[in-house]
């Protein structure tokens, strides 16, 4: 039996699960993924957003803006990298010049700080490659950028460290109040839990129907990207955005922090909430935009493309509330919810005690969890004396991004444990760069094999059903 | 610091051709360094007969052709280091590179021959729409699964580009017992080589899909199938001339990058046509000291023009480290015209005989090549047919371009029609 039980292994989840491992509690992830940040946290902007778009008010007004002052910290903590570049909203013409009036003013109201608007000087000096069409710009400080599945990746891992279980391929089906717990199941195998948070993405509508909540719904609006090889990562240097409309933040031309550079997203009310497909239409609708904002954009330089589902909620807010007894929700987490999400597990931590959890600090709690990225930051004579005792670290397996062994079977051994080609990939970078895999894949399924003593042709690329290689050949 | 003569980046064909060349003009301290841990690059996964039909006059498999090399580099007692990254290069010539047994390390060369090879394009840059599953290779990646682990991975497979390594895979995957659907061509043509055509498709009943593409790709865990579809002579799918293909694979050869991250690290000049360095006669880049040879020069067809070419490289290199190197004799850039893609070497020198390669444009018949300095031809010669699948080359004889000075001198076809 748990005293909380976690529904949904994203940035969400992941940040409340390191949270509630601060407390002498016993607490469950479960996903039903093969790994966690699967869902939208594995496909956004990446973006730790200033907060002055959020309706003045609102939760996720407060919520980002709180999240956004906590994440430096956080990522420092859960030594992931975070890089504060500052974010511009671009406008081509007056009418759009006024929507930034309104925008600073919204920003200031809502606690942000450091903004203005900058005029056609000043935001070319800043960023040449802007095209002369850009005539002014919300220059925001405060705006940052992280990756998103190594954030949520490292609060599991760090949460795991801390003594959290973590569950995947568990899809939750069914869940019964019996009384004074919850029976959860997946079908096959039940748990039991005092407590339940739900931040199942775009499922959280329902999974609150599971326990009878059903006064919200979620609607999955796709957002499609494309992503541009390191060597026209500085192209820009601060995110840019377009000016905002009903459906989103438009489409931006942001650099990431491994030194990519991103374009993206679409935006799209679909109907399938399992359907991340890139559609033809969509990757037109982001090079269009992208030749609007920067001159000779790289568009030849593509190196992947994908597509992420926000979860946006019918109620036009954060839903985060205890609906039912011993129940609390995190859901439709829409944008800005991987900057607010340190907020969100704070908030949520909030409403747990106010429904009865003790919540008593644990003595031995550490909050910081090695970085993966260790190894590559390390001096040449560090390099040097981890490769004499740990000679893996000396065979490098993915050349685009330079990783080795070493590291890949770190990732391997370490909270929370990459089973899969894909979960190796998001931990370590390899496979990721310009080839996408093609040299390196074969040799990370020979040590997934060999680390995790299964046969080389049950290594799958994410999980069950994703096999790589039938059978041996005759 | 080590110190060593030349080093050589990459242990395939190209870089122990160019070692065994250097090491016979009498440069002793040699380095070779390649991250496989063998020697013979990608021939070791081609196994595959077609290899030194012109070099030997023998039809050998991938490996075999290495082996040839591989034994001389031995013989002849060239130091290498496989499992050994090479991570940087820079003007001065010092090379950094990492393996389990020395760590990092540098080396400081008098020379360097680059010779890393390509990379196969890979699906991203392609922007094929739909979903992500398991089950989409890159043809080079998947002659590695079952070349080298001897494992499957597919057997119902649809093959998107007609280049090499994708007609050899049509035919590998068959023989392994998969069923190969199609291969779909974006162009009127195949990039691939007439013989690999003849065997590796139409011995086996595989229809060749010339002027289509594939649009989406299907599967949530692992591909069920990919649509096709027609394009038109802009290359742009034809509304309604949609298809789907029920498959559990897709395999892409779509063309190979040369590997220059290194080059470019060194400042070297690229060429963007072949994305590989800009190189004179000798095959030494914009960088004095650095030379290229084989695939990271530009694509080859034939394994046989990479050893020659390494030769040159490595005779080159030897030169530049005993100091042999004539007096820099007039140079002259190599423009291309009508139905010429590109050349290599692109800068010639006066002084001596140069075999140009090049790459025409397009499916050529009853075509004219011709060499011109401004209006005045040097050169004419005439071939049945030219396709871009197949390299072309011409010999300038030191008599033929001897008192040009001008950089007006234009590679170009003529089409009689
Ligand atoms: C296109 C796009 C751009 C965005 N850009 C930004 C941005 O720049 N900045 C920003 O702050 N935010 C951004 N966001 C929002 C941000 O990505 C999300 O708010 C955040 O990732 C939500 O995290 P989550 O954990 O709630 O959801 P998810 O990451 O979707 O996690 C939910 C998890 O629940 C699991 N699950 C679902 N059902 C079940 C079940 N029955 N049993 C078990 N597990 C289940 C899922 O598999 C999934 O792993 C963007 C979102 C999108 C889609
Ligand atoms: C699938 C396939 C089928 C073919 N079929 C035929 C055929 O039938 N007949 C024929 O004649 N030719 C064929 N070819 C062509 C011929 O084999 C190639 O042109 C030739 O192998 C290229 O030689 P190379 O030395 O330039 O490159 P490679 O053989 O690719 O060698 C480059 C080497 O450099 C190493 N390297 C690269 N970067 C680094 C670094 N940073 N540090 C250390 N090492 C590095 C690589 O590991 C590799 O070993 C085929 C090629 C392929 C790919």
């Amino acid at each position: 039996m748990f005293d909380v039980v976690i529904i949904g292994a994203g940035v969400v989840g992941g940040m409340i699960a390191r949270k509630l491992s601060g407390y002498n509690l016993s607490i469950c992830l479960v996903e039903k993924e093969s790994d966690v940040a699967m869902g939208a946290t594995k496909a956004n902007s990446a973006i730790i957003h200033a907060g002055f778009d959020a309706a003045v008010g609102s939760l996720k007004a407060k919520l980002n803006v709180r999240g956004s002052e906590m994440m430096e910290n956080v990522a420092r903590e859960l030594g992931v990298k975070y890089r504060r570049n500052g974010s511009m909203v671009l406008a081509f013409n007056d009418d759009e010049k006024t929507v930034l009036d309104d925008l600073l003013e919204r920003g200031v109201k809502n606690g942000v700080e450091g903004m203005r608007i900058i005029d056609s000087d000043e935001l070319h000096r800043l960023e040449p490659n802007i095209t002369d069409d850009v005539k002014y710009a919300l220059l925001a400080p405060s705006g940052a950028i992280i990756c998103p599945y190594e954030l949520a990746i490292a609060a599991v891992g760090n949460a795991m460290d801390n003594g959290c279980e973590l569950k995947t391929e568990y899809n939750v089906k069914n869940i019964i109040n019996d009384g004074d717990c919850y029976l959860i199941s997946d079908g096959e195998n039940e748990i039991r839990s005092r407590y339940i948070v739900n931040c199942a993405g775009v499922y959280s509508d329902a999974i609150a129907t599971l326990v009878g909540d059903t006064s919200f719904s979620v609607t999955p609006r796709r957002g499609e990207y494309m992503l541009v090889d390191k060597e026209f990562g500085t192209v820009v240097n601060h995110t840019l955005f377009r000016v905002p409309s009903k459906m989103g933040k438009g489409i931006l031309v942001s650099p990431t922090v491994d030194g990519n550079l991103l374009l993206g997203p679409t935006s799209e009310d679909i109907e399938d909430k399992s359907d991340v497909s890139t559609t033809a239409p969509g990757l037109d609708t982001i090079l269009k935009s992208v030749y609007e904002t920067i001159k000779n954009p790289p568009s030849r330089s593509v190196i992947t493309s994908f597509c992420g589902l926000r979860s946006t909620p019918d109620t036009g807010d954060f839903v985060i509330n205890v609906p039912c007894e011993r129940f609390v929700n995190a859901a439709g987490i829409e944008s800005p919810g991987l900057s607010s999400s340190p907020a969100i597990a704070e908030y949520v931590a909030e409403l747990l005690s106010g429904a009865g959890l003790v919540l008593e600090k644990k003595e031995d709690y550490n909050p910081i969890r090695e970085p993966s990225h260790k190894f590559r930051e390390m001096s040449l004579e560090e390099k040097n004396r981890f490769i004499a005792e740990n000679p893996a670290y000396g065979r490098y397996i993915c050349r685009c991004e330079e990783v080795s062994e070493g590291e890949i079977i770190a990732a391997i051994h370490t909270n929370p444990p990459a089973r899969n080609l894909d979960a190796v990939k998001r931990r370590t970078r390899s496979g990721m760069g310009r080839c996408q895999g093609g040299f390196c894949s074969p040799s990370i399924v020979s040590i997934l094999a060999r680390e995790l003593g299964i046969p080389f042709e049950n290594v799958t690329k994410s999980g069950e059903g994703s096999i790589i290689n039938f059978e041996r050949t005759k | 610091m080590i110190k060593t003569d030349l080093v050589i980046i990459g242990a395939g064909p190209a870089g122990m051709s160019a070692a065994v060349a250097a090491r016979k003009k009498g440069i002793e301290s040699i380095l070779l360094l390649d991250r496989n841990p063998f020697l013979g690059g990608i021939l070791e996964q081609c196994i595959h007969n077609g290899f030194g039909l012109h070099k030997f006059k023998e039809e050998l498999t991938g490996p075999e052709y290495a082996y040839k090399y591989s034994k001389e580099v031995e013989e002849l007692g060239i130091e290498y280091k496989l499992g050994t990254m090479v991570l940087d290069v820079t003007s001065d010539k010092i090379v950094t590179a990492v393996n389990e047994k020395d760590g990092v390390f540098t080396v400081q060369a008098k020379a360097v021959i680059l010779a890393m090879g390509c990379r196969e394009r890979s699906r991203g840059a392609l922007n094929i729409s739909g979903t992500r599953p398991a089950g989409i290779f890159t043809a080079g990646t998947a002659q590695k699964y079952v070349n080298i682990d001897g494992y499957l991975p597919g057997k119902k497979v649809v093959i998107l580009g007609s280049g090499d390594i994708g007609l050899i895979m049509a035919r590998r995957m068959t023989l392994e017992g998969a069923e190969v659907k199609a291969v779909c061509e974006l162009m009127p043509y195949s990039g691939g080589l007439t013989r690999n055509i003849v065997q590796c498709l139409d011995d086996f009943d595989i229809p060749l899909l010339l002027s289509h593409t594939v649009t989406k790709i299907h599967g949530d865990k692992r591909v069920t199938g990919v649509t096709i579809c027609e394009v038109d002579e802009n290359r742009r799918p034809i509304v309604g001339k949609e298809r789907y293909i029920e498959c559990d694979t897709l395999l892409l050869s779509v063309g190979l990058i040369p590997e220059n991250e290194l080059s470019k690290k060194a400042g070297i000049k690229l060429d963007s046509i072949t994305s590989g360095a800009v190189v004179n006669g000798n095959r030494e880049t914009s960088v004095p000291g650095i030379f290229a040879c084989g695939n990271v020069l530009h694509v080859h067809d034939l394994v046989d023009f990479v050893s020659d070419e390494a030769e040159i490289a490595g005779n080159a290199a030897a030169d530049f480290i005993m100091d042999n190197c004539s007096d820099s004799a007039v140079q002259i850039c190599l423009n291309t015209g009508f139905g010429v893609r590109y050349t290599v070497p692109q800068v010639i020198d006066q002084s001596e005989d140069t075999r140009v390669f090049f790459r025409v444009t397009d499916i050529f018949k009853k075509a004219k090549i011709l060499v011109k300095d401004g209006d005045r031809t040097i050169l004419t010669l005439k071939r049945e047919h030219c396709a871009p699948g197949e390299m072309e080359s011409v010999l300038l004889k030191k008599t033929d371009i001897e008192g040009i000075c001008s950089n007006n001198v234009n590679i170009l076809l003529e089409v009689e029609e």
